[in-house]
């Protein structure tokens, strides 16, 4: 955060000795475990995928660097649907789950008591299974006899969602909002808890002094508690627009192959054509992509400072 | 407890009746009546926990009594919620907006009561603070003492029946502090609103106010003007608590006209009839109490210098601190141990020093009595903040 307040100065060690060669490279030597676990398993694949996208050839006859960039040209004409598509889910999901994430991160910073521990618990408790299982059971909740279905079909909400083009027919599973629900469902803890930090970190005084200052607790938030709440909505966002845009397997067990993301694309290039180059391609063109739209994010929300 | 006087001009009164705050078993404030004329400067003064914080915030607004109800001038604002009352609040630390500028935070009160053109009125308030400068930045690149004029500000700018301050001078260094002592003095007589200050210092309230009511468990211990309280303190709280009092167990020996004879160790001290709150029948205990600063120091060998009519004790010294303007001594003594007395460092008497044996003499008119139930020790710790 760059609300950091300067350090002091350090102040003067005192002078006996010069100050020792080892103490000097201490900072050094403390990073280099992490300096050297980001080359290996981050710096060279992707100077390895780099390359690979912009080879030529074939699985028998072995690949070459060709400098071909034409293969960035095509995938992305080739793929733009799933692109759109990956952007659209994503952002749906996110909104949702800010939607979904801001009262309960709310009420857990200013109004859960002794309850806040419990609920925090609540709220990590998913993670304690694993990713895959906990998106195969919607498939169960969705399920095409099941009683949410059922409960949507009696109120009408399918005939709305599926005009809208969310779902299809009477049917949640293997559509848009399948996936969507899945994204949001998965990715609600990466919302609540920055959430959840930058509203613990407001002063309740704010909210008094507002309110005594003419502020309904409407305006109160409006006006005090959201803008300083801004940084944990940015890295909220960012926490679970990034993972969602380049997530398959929500796509894989509860869409179709009509809702197929980006993130679907570039697993089946990888491990089932076994087109390298599209498939590096296509994973440059999301990471650009995306940082694109975060630095665009992020100056619009005027929180550079903040984050 | 009492009313303070009865003006004609009310609009500005904050009027308490039988205003009670418990919090579960605890209470906070006890049933509490209090009137606090328009224009006037009370202050609140208590040690932290006695109830002084809660009733402030009774009348802001920001929490709700138990019992009782809180007008201002006519109007019953018991169940209005803080954003619908006419009162406006300088928080302890402030609680400036930090995501806003200092132009912005002045503003707030004005812009939600929707009023469009704040440029020129903003501009006066921060000028009377002397921020004009600084309108452009945010809170936390300023001082704490230009804080606390933003804090100030922002309340004044929106023009409120009655000020509520709250130890707002408590995060400031004590030069800083006795600055803005005087400059609240001054913006109070220039505005002419009613401030209700709470503080747990006693130099404070007595500087700034011109009523103090003295707090103690959540009742108000006594009320009135500071010189009042300080010469004619009703109990050993308000004795102790308000600068520093000699106490002195003493037995109701005779009455002689206006006055009360008492025996005390071995000698007799007269206390006028009218400065005692406490019960005087012959034999009956009473508390006999003395300011350090009135008390004269004479040494043994001088004591037939000592004019007559003058209450007297014999004792040793027992320490002297010099601090400039004056000495303080601790006198043991067969009537009282540590009795405290300050001295003028005018003609210093170069025998008095550890040791010396010390008569101690000062007018019947300064001596006051209290009952001796009391604890004689109320509101000693609590002083040294």
């Amino acid at each position: 955060m760059a609300t950091v307040t300067e350090a002091p100065p350090l102040a003067p060690a005192p002078e006996k000795k010069p100050p020792r060669k080892r103490g000097r490279w201490t900072p050094y030597l403390l990073l280099l475990p992490g300096l050297a676990w980001l080359f290996v398993f981050f710096a060279l694949p992707m100077v390895y995928q780099a390359s690979t996208s912009i080879q030529t050839g074939s699985l028998e006859q072995g690949y070459e660097v060709t400098w071909h960039f034409s293969t960035y040209w095509d995938a992305l004409t080739e793929y733009y649907p799933q692109f759109l598509r990956s952007v659209l889910y994503a952002g749906s999901a996110t909104v949702l789950c800010l939607l979904l994430g801001y009262p309960l991160a709310y009420l857990i910073a200013f109004r859960a008591g002794r309850w806040r521990n419990l609920i925090m618990i609540l709220v990590i408790a998913p993670f304690f299974t694993s990713f895959l299982i906990r998106t195969l059971a919607w498939k169960t909740i969705l399920a095409d006899n099941g009683p949410v279905v059922e409960a949507l079909n009696t109120l009408h909400v399918l005939d709305v969602t599926s005009w809208l083009g969310m779902t299809v027919g009477d049917r949640v599973l293997a559509t848009p909002l399948a996936v969507v629900c899945g994204l949001t469902y998965n990715f609600l803890p990466f919302m609540i808890l920055p959430l959840y930090t930058s509203l613990e970190r407001i002063d309740p005084r704010l909210h008094e002094a507002a309110n005594d200052l003419y502020a309904k607790p409407s305006t109160t938030f409006r006006k005090v508690t959201f803008p300083l709440s801004m940084p944990g909505v940015v890295s909220g966002t960012l926490l679970t627009f990034i993972p969602a845009a380049g997530d398959y397997v929500n796509a894989d067990l509860l869409g179709s192959t009509d809702t197929r993301m980006i993130g679907n694309v570039i697993q089946s290039q990888f491990l089932r054509i076994l087109d390298y180059p599209t498939a590096a391609a296509l994973s440059f063109i999301l990471m650009f992509a995306i940082l694109i739209m975060v630095t665009l994010y992020i100056r619009k929300s005027g929180t550079e400072d903040l984050v | 407890m009492t009313d303070v006087t009865n003006k004609n001009d009310n609009t500005g009164d904050v009027r308490l009746s039988g205003i009670s705050k418990t919090y579960g078993g605890f209470t906070a404030v006890h049933p509490l009546d209090l009137t606090v004329p328009q224009g006037s400067f009370f202050a609140l003064l208590g040690a932290s926990g006695c109830g002084k914080t809660t009733t402030l915030r009774m009348i802001a607004g920001l929490e709700e009594p138990t019992s009782g109800t809180v007008h201002l001038g006519d109007q019953d604002v018991t169940r209005l919620p803080p954003y619908k009352r006419p009162v406006n609040t300088v928080f302890q630390s402030y609680a400036l907006f930090p995501h806003l500028d200092i132009f912005e935070n002045v503003a707030f009160g004005l812009r939600r009561r929707g009023i469009k053109s704040v440029k020129k009125q903003v501009e006066d308030m921060l000028e009377l603070v002397q921020l004009g400068e600084q309108a452009r930045k945010k809170p936390h690149q300023l001082s704490g003492g230009q804080q606390q004029r933003v804090a100030v500000a922002r309340a004044l700018i929106n023009h409120p029946k009655v000020l509520l301050l709250d130890e707002p001078l408590g995060a400031l260094d004590l030069k800083l502090r006795r600055q803005m002592q005087l400059e609240l003095k001054r913006i109070q007589t220039e505005v002419g609103i009613t401030f209700v200050h709470v503080t747990h210092d006693q130099e404070e309230a007595m500087t700034m106010a011109d009523t103090v009511a003295v707090m103690n468990a959540g009742r108000v211990e006594q009320l009135g003007a500071p010189a009042d309280l300080y010469e004619n303190p009703k109990t050993t709280f308000v004795a102790n608590f308000l600068g520093t009092s000699n106490l002195i167990e003493a037995e109701v020996d005779t009455k002689s006209g206006d006055d009360i004879v008492l025996k005390a160790g071995g000698g007799k001290l007269v206390l006028p009839q009218a400065r005692c709150t406490a019960p005087t029948t012959t034999g009956g205990k009473v508390l006999v109490g003395v300011r350090p600063e009135k008390i004269s120091l004479a040494h043994a060998d001088d004591a037939g210098e000592i004019p007559e009519g003058r209450n007297r004790i014999t004792g040793t010294i027992a320490d002297a601190s010099f601090i400039g303007v004056s000495t303080q001594y601790v006198i043991d003594s067969p009537v009282c141990p540590e009795l405290a007395v300050y001295a003028q460092n005018v003609d210093r008497d170069a025998r008095l020093v550890p040791g010396a044996e010390v008569v101690l003499h000062w007018a019947p008119a300064h001596t006051f009595g209290l009952d001796a139930a009391q604890d004689i020790d109320a509101g000693i710790q609590e002083e040294a903040v």
